[in-house]
């Protein structure tokens, strides 16, 4: 669900100087990020700040927690049932004036959206926020073959100024300082030099912004939930530009995920409540519009994307996954994510999440994902829908062992300490020569044998003998 | 008076001694016969957590066979006790004594707290403390409440520390965050790790904390590394230390 369909082993690489050539794994990208530490630490106190409105937010809600509960049995629901449920979808929505078209994978995704927009002649088209056509890498394909895509969420519109792909799901542009966006509007907008006000920049994107507006001739937007029981699609913005981007031109192009289906429009009550809570400390997200059939003279067509998610759904402990409802909270919330940044996990959804999707697609490009981190544990219980990421993590781990793609330095290393450990006598023999090395050795060259410990950390002071010596010692062998 | 077998957590027994010796008397001091199995090793949990079932199986095995038939286990590590209650039916799924076993191994202060009811322990402490509240027995074995989940607040290890004489709490200013440590983690993705774990030394500082304590000596080995590393003056003590008190 992370790489293009056209290349779905292949490493993720991008732009805009954060990363050339093909991913190198996450501890390498993550130690080239925190090499900056003091923008580590920024990037981090900015996540941090929105996990804590989160939490705000959520204890507003004396049912937070049933919520959850709620969320999660009706996704599992629809998921366990999801044939029926699109079939659903696709009659009310059909019923209502709109097309469904079904994609098997990116490729055909990009193919069908790129086909309703040649047969109209459409050149210029604005986007509403998706990940999916992220995911599809839509933007590169349509602009190859002449077209022009303007990303008109304001976040989206920096990094594609930047030709980088979003580095959050939620917050595109959270890696990018304010003043970096003054330099970049200045250099592509014409905004005075060295400006950083965010009013100030936010008010030329939107001159910008209304000009790729007025001009566009189609619109594409993601869905945030797609209602089984009447048809209709839900999108969520704050800055309104799914609704300016479909208001005007006549062409609305709604393009999702199969798992985006809830079965009844009650559910919405539950999910709109958790995901911009969870999303962004926000009661609620500024417009939540619904599309039911296409406007007045116009054509609303929705493109299902399947893309491995069918796949995904047979598959256990990890068609969980497919109940995330993208809100990025586990990122917020993630110690490694906030220190590393988005980048650092290569993979179009990154942070816990994109951890358990991004093998899906290809386990040898994302082996070292599910092992970029520490199973603190605080992804699951922060996410909405209650996946439990981190032991879906661990299940990968077991995965990736299986299929030869864990370092094999690392595995031998640790079957040589389990065979010391299955046997006490070879333990204890093992523990006394270590902590007379401890002793004995200088201190810079145990640093150095003990590798990635020693680096920054010290090895405690060992003791003159260990507990099980001393306990025989004083108690005698029961 | 119920017979707990003592686990002491493998690094534990060779760099750590005091903390299992700690662990002992303060079983003792509330009233139990305590034993030391001599046969046991380790609980599988760095294999396990790299993925590798296959070599963590048989220590989780050994573990089993070792520890059947005494009233209680418990031991000085959350972690470890998080990894036989939750990892050991996917490990030793036929294993007679699986049930058994698991039902009755508790983390130190989850026993003290809701096995023997303790809520006030006799001792003395006067110093200032930060509480490290480490990830496995924060949302794997729940001895806190938790700063993501709206539920009502409780925090055991606080309970117990908090009674002591003398004490002063602090709390850093993310209450729970994650230290770093993360088993092999700390290797692998070692920037990461070291970055994390000083981050939770600087807000302990900041809490005014002198000594940091927690039910987890390997996150708290991680934190005392670094300390010594860069020769900060804060102290790393584990829980049973702690609430065995400074003689007077
Ligand atoms: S996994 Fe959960 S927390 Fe993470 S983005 Fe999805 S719904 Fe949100």
């Amino acid at each position: 669900m992370t790489a293009p369909a056209t290349t779905p082993a292949a490493p993720t690489v991008h732009p805009g100087g954060q990363q050339s050539g093909p991913f190198p794994g996450h501890p390498a990208a993550a130690a080239r990020f925190i090499a900056d530490v003091d923008r580590a630490h920024w990037h981090d106190q900015a996540l941090w700040f929105v996990r804590v409105k989160r939490d705000r937010a959520a204890a507003q809600l004396p049912a937070w927690e049933r919520l959850r509960d709620l969320a999660q049995a009706i996704k599992a629901h629809a998921l366990s049932d999801l044939a029926r449920y699109l079939e659903e979808f696709e009659r009310n929505a059909t019923a209502h004036g709109a097309v469904v078209h079904w994609a098997r994978d990116a490729e055909e995704h990009n193919r069908i959206v790129h086909q309703l927009l040649a047969e109209r002649g459409v050149t210029r088209v604005v986007k509403s926020k998706s990940m999916l056509t992220e995911e599809c890498g839509l933007n590169p394909y349509l602009e190859a073959r002449g077209l022009e895509v303007v990303d008109t969420d304001l976040g989206e519109r920096i990094v594609q100024f930047r030709h980088e792909p979003p580095s959050h799901i939620v917050l595109p542009a959270i890696h990018i300082k304010k003043e970096e966006i003054g330099e970049l509007f200045h250099d592509k907008l014409g905004t005075a030099a060295g400006a950083s006000d965010p009013k100030y920049l936010t008010e030329a994107a939107r001159g910008h912004l209304r000009e790729k507006f007025l001009g566009a001739q189609a619109g594409l937007t993601g869905v945030n939930f797609a209602v089984a029981d009447t048809g209709a699609v839900v999108v969520c913005t704050n800055e309104g530009n799914a609704d300016m981007g479909t208001a005007l031109p006549p062409l609305h192009i709604a393009c999702m995920g199969l798992e985006k289906l809830v079965p009844r429009s009650e559910d919405l009550g539950v999910f709109l409540r958790l995901l911009a809570r969870s999303a962004t400390g926000q009661p609620v997200t500024t417009y939540a519009t619904h599309f039911l059939g296409p406007k007045p003279g116009g054509e609303l067509h929705i493109v299902l994307v399947d893309n491995g998610r069918s796949a995904l759904s047979g598959r256990d402990p990890f068609r969980r996954a497919l109940s995330c409802i993208r809100c990025g909270a586990c990122m917020n919330t993630c110690p490694v994510f906030r220190r590393t940044g988005g980048y650092s996990y290569g993979t179009t959804v990154p942070g816990p999440i994109g951890s358990v999707l991004g093998p899906t697609q290809g386990p040898g490009a994302h082996a070292t994902l599910p092992f970029a981190s520490t199973l603190c544990g605080s992804c699951a219980d922060v996410c909405p829908v209650r996946i439990d990421l981190h032991h879906q993590l661990l299940a990968w781990r077991k995965e990736l062992v299986l299929g030869g793609f864990a370092p094999v330095g690392k595995t031998l290393a640790l079957r040589l300490t389990a065979w010391v450990f299955a046997s006490p006598w070879r333990f204890a023999l093992a523990g006394r020569l270590a902590r007379l090395a401890l002793r004995l050795l200088p201190r810079g060259l145990m640093a150095t044998l003990s590798g990635a410990w020693g680096k920054q950390r010290d090895l405690p002071p060992p003791p003159p003998e260990s507990f099980r010596d001393l306990y025989r010692r004083t108690h005698g062998r029961p | 008076m119920p017979t707990v077998a003592l686990f002491v957590p493998c690094y534990v027994d060779q760099l750590y001694p005091q903390v299992a010796v700690a662990t002992l008397r303060l079983l003792e001091r509330h009233g139990c016969r305590v034993v030391f199995p001599p046969d046991q090793t380790c609980c599988g949990q760095p294999m396990a957590n790299a993925g590798q079932a296959a070599d963590a199986a048989p220590l989780a095995i050994r573990f089993l066979d070792t520890f059947a038939g005494y009233d209680h286990v418990v031991a000085p590590s959350g972690s470890c006790v998080a990894m036989v209650k939750h990892q050991y039916p996917g490990l030793a799924p036929d294993h007679p004594k699986l049930e058994e076993v698991r039902s009755r191994t508790f983390e130190l202060c989850e026993y003290l707290h809701d096995v023997l009811g303790v809520r006030r322990v006799e001792g003395r402490f006067p110093h200032v403390v930060g509480l490290h509240r480490s990830c496995h027995g924060q949302r794997e074995l729940r001895l806190a409440s938790g700063s993501e989940r709206q539920v009502p607040p409780f925090d055991k290890v606080k309970t117990l520390l908090s009674s002591l004489t003398g004490i002063q709490l602090v709390e850093p200013a993310r209450t729970d965050e994650c230290c770093g440590f993360g088993g092999t983690f700390a290797a692998t993705e070692e920037a990461v790790s070291c970055l994390m774990g000083r981050d939770r030394l600087d807000e302990h500082a900041k809490a005014g904390a002198e000594v940091i304590t927690g039910v987890d000596m390997s996150c708290l080995m991680h934190l005392d590394g670094l300390a010594r590393r860069e020769g900060r003056p804060v102290r790393i003590r584990h829980v049973a230390e702690v609430l065995l008190g400074e003689a007077t």
